[in-house]
């Protein structure tokens, strides 16, 4: 530990901590827009200065390291006044249009100007006309209101891997935008949104989409139906004064409904479709094709996105199950529409999802028209649904908390609701594929090894006599070592190094989702991981295949999982695609 | 932070060795530009990514991404060259070309740069037509001076 003080306090820190957690430490805040918990310093910003007494400048707090002994000053009027100018010259290249931006009243510039009084303009405009880019229907880039902080970057590149945002010239004349400023369509962008997550300002967004929803309500000859991915039940109350993690499913549908919905599902349920079809296929690989082991799982459409661009040649070890989601869409316009006589083609499907991927996927193949039109008719994220409950006026706290989703396609297992965490659906893929192989309930339903943020988790777990090695990876930068054991057991003919792999493009899995509520970090991601670990916990079915509706939905309509219905209703295929476009 | 535990990545931007900026070189002496075909085979060829190799390529100025004219003027608008009138002398290259500084004629044959400095102040208002100089160039020399320098037939593709 290291002892110093900040304004006069004392403070304890571990080795290797900078000031600016020295400072967290004395419960003093000092001000920055670069800075991100989930990411190193980048000095970008430089609101983070301070005084060191002995040091002859003003140092950045977020990338200075703390010294035993150090004399730290966070706040004398020199510091706010530096500070203040920073701002101001930030402002002077940001537009001033924050009334029809779409990060008004979340915006951390925005927060920073009111809390510094900010009243003029005190230097010239340096303020510049930059194309918008919505070519990829899932992220809205608009470089003109960037600050040049470096976030979304350090995600794209360094977290993700994925390298399709860059910053191109320098200077004055610093933009964001792909590889020689092609299109974010036409780059190796995945969707995954986690620049739009971690975007202080309204340079990144998500693509709104909730006008075609008000125009759907609004038409009486639509009947609407909404489905509610896990992980938006844990995350949209921060937006409303909850806690992180707090389970909002019940305010969910009861809200859903007072905007107009015609009929409520949850994704859940689809999440147990999607178990019943994965674990199937794991115990044929098992018993009939081990060549096709491992097994990956394909619930994430930026992961999919990501494998066809980077790693094409693992295609035949892809599960062909579509994702919960598309699979519930699909079962709306066949099996609920048969059984309610709706005509399919005069059902709107929305999705409410933590994810901006989920926008590219409706669309991404022709599986994804199964049910003969396109099975999901749009996919919101929590952020868009956050905005749509505010407009209705709805005050959540007066919703009913025991709200119950609409049959035959809500009614879930707790399987199903862990899936939006990472490990989660390996863990619910387990708990199916024992009994699967055994015929017999698993006494053991829970995987400690599997959950939590590591962003690799590894388990050798005995599935009736087989001695099943399964890997968990999440955020797309840990990918790479996982498929490249794989990649190397195949190139020396020896025996595969796993037999099942789940991946979350997400940091967390899809509670730490590019379209969930504003910032995120590694302590937010565990209250919204507990929130959904708890509710599977008081489930009184906890398998997919123990759910009657799922019983029922098999008896009456599939028949068995990997049937050729459920084959040509609920599965997907996979193509290689380029990098680049162009 | 977010757990960074697990390099090797597919990639991890510019490696000390990977020697991007002497291919980067190695390809403009080839094309007189980088190519952006050329520069995703280098982006394979290093495993460095191509947003890497563009944020490179876009933070020098030296750097072309556009193919330039074959037959390149300079403008010199070093100190001596400027106050004897040398703007006066880019705006008319400028008119008669239709072209600004930086970019070349829509069918290719003229390249209009401006330098500092050329290194003769003492001939000011200079233009170099590729490696030759004009001294004391008036607006009124221009025509004549292209006439010299007249279009070339484009290099075959191969």
């Amino acid at each position: 530990m290291i002892q110093l003080t900040v304004n006069g306090f004392e403070v304890q820190v571990p080795e290797g901590s900078t000031i600016l957690e020295a400072a967290k430490a004395a419960e003093i805040k000092i001000p920055t827009l670069c800075k991100h918990p989930d990411l190193p310093p980048t000095a970008a910003c430089g609101l983070c200065v301070v005084k060191v007494e002995g040091m002859p400048d003003l140092v950045r707090a977020c990338s200075t390291p703390a010294q035993p002994g150090m004399q730290v000053e966070t706040h004398d009027p020199e510091i706010v006044n530096v500070r203040r100018t920073l701002l101001e010259l930030i402002l002077s290249a940001h537009p001033n249009e924050c009334l029809t931006c779409g990060r008004h009243g979340a915006c951390e510039l925005q927060e920073l100007a009111k809390d510094f009084g900010i009243r003029e303009e005190h230097f010239p405009s340096l303020r510049r006309e930059l194309p918008r880019d919505d070519s990829t229907g899932c992220i809205t880039l608009d470089p003109r209101k960037c600050i040049k902080c470096g976030r979304c970057l350090e995600m794209c590149q360094e977290q993700q891997d994925v390298w399709a945002l860059s910053f191109m010239e320098r200077g004055l004349n610093t933009r964001i935008a792909p590889a020689g400023d092609i299109s974010l369509a036409e780059s190796p962008c995945v969707h995954c949104g986690q620049c739009s997550a971690h975007c202080p300002v309204g340079a990144i967004l998500e693509f709104d989409q909730t006008e075609a929803v008000w125009e759907a309500l609004r038409d009486p000859t639509r009947h609407c139906v909404a489905q509610i991915a896990p992980s938006v039940r844990v995350s949209l109350g921060e937006a409303f004064g909850y806690e992180p993690g707090a389970n909002l499913a019940g305010q969910l549908y009861h809200a859903l409904r007072r905007m107009g919905f015609d009929t409520v599902f949850d994704t859940n349920f689809g999440a147990d479709v999607t178990i019943m079809e994965e674990a199937s296929e794991l115990a044929e690989r098992i018993r009939s094709a081990p060549e096709k082991l491992p097994l990956i799982t394909t619930c994430c459409p930026s992961w999919v996105d990501f494998m066809e661009k980077f790693h094409a040649d693992m295609i035949d070890h892809f599960s062909t199950c579509k994702s919960p989601h598309a699979i519930l869409g699909t079962l709306t316009k066949t099996y609920y529409a048969e059984k309610e006589g709706i005509d399919p083609d005069s059902i709107f499907m929305v999705s409410i999802m933590p994810c901006t991927a989920k926008k590219y996927e409706i669309t991404r193949e022709a599986s994804m028209y199964a049910s003969g039109g396109q099975d999901v008719d749009i996919s919101l994220t929590t952020r868009e649904l956050t905005r749509m409950i505010r407009q209705t006026g709805i005050a959540l706290e007066n919703l009913n908390c025991l709200e119950l989703p609409d049959s035959p396609l809500g009614e879930y297992s707790g399987a199903g609701v862990i899936f939006g965490v990472s490990g989660g659906v390996m863990e619910s893929a387990l708990r199916s594929a024992h009994y699967f192989l055994t015929g017999e309930d698993r006494a053991e339903l829970e995987f400690e090894e599997l959950r939590g943020l590591d962003g690799i988790k590894e388990l050798t777990v005995n599935l009736g006599g087989h001695d099943l090695r399964v890997a968990v990876a999440h955020g797309l930068g840990h990918v790479e070592q996982v498929l490249e054991r794989v990649r190397q057991a195949k190139l020396k003919g020896e025996p595969m190094p796993y037999d099942f792999i789940e991946v979350m493009a997400c940091p967390g899995g899809c509670i730490g989702g590019g379209g969930q509520s504003w910032n995120v970090s590694n302590a937010v991601r565990e209250q919204r991981a507990a929130g959904l670990l708890k509710e599977d916990r008081v489930q009184e079915v906890r398998t997919s295949y123990a759910n009657p509706w799922i019983q029922q939905l098999y008896r009456d309509f599939l028949g068995e999982p990997l049937s050729e219905k459920a084959r040509h209703l609920l599965h997907t295929r996979y193509q290689p695609r380029p990098e680049y476009l162009r | 932070m977010l757990s960074a535990d697990t390099k090797p990545r597919r990639t991890s931007g510019v490696r000390a060795d990977s020697g991007l900026l002497n291919a980067l070189h190695a390809l403009q002496a080839e094309h007189g530009y980088v190519p952006r075909q050329e520069a995703m085979a280098l982006s394979r060829r290093l495993g460095v990514p191509l947003a890497r190799i563009f944020e490179v390529l876009t933070f020098y100025s030296y750097f072309r991404l556009e193919e330039p004219g074959r037959i390149t003027l300079s403008v010199c608008d070093g100190t001596s060259c400027h106050l004897q009138e040398g703007p006066v002398l880019l705006k008319a290259i400028q008119a008669l070309l239709g072209i600004g500084a930086g970019e070349a004629t829509p069918d290719g044959a003229y390249q209009l740069n401006v330098v500092r400095c050329l290194g003769c102040c003492s001939c000011s208002p200079v233009l170099m037509v590729d490696d030759k100089i004009y001294s004391q160039v008036d607006p009124a020399d221009l025509p004549g001076i292209l006439k010299k320098h007249p279009p070339t037939a484009p290099k075959e593709a191969n």
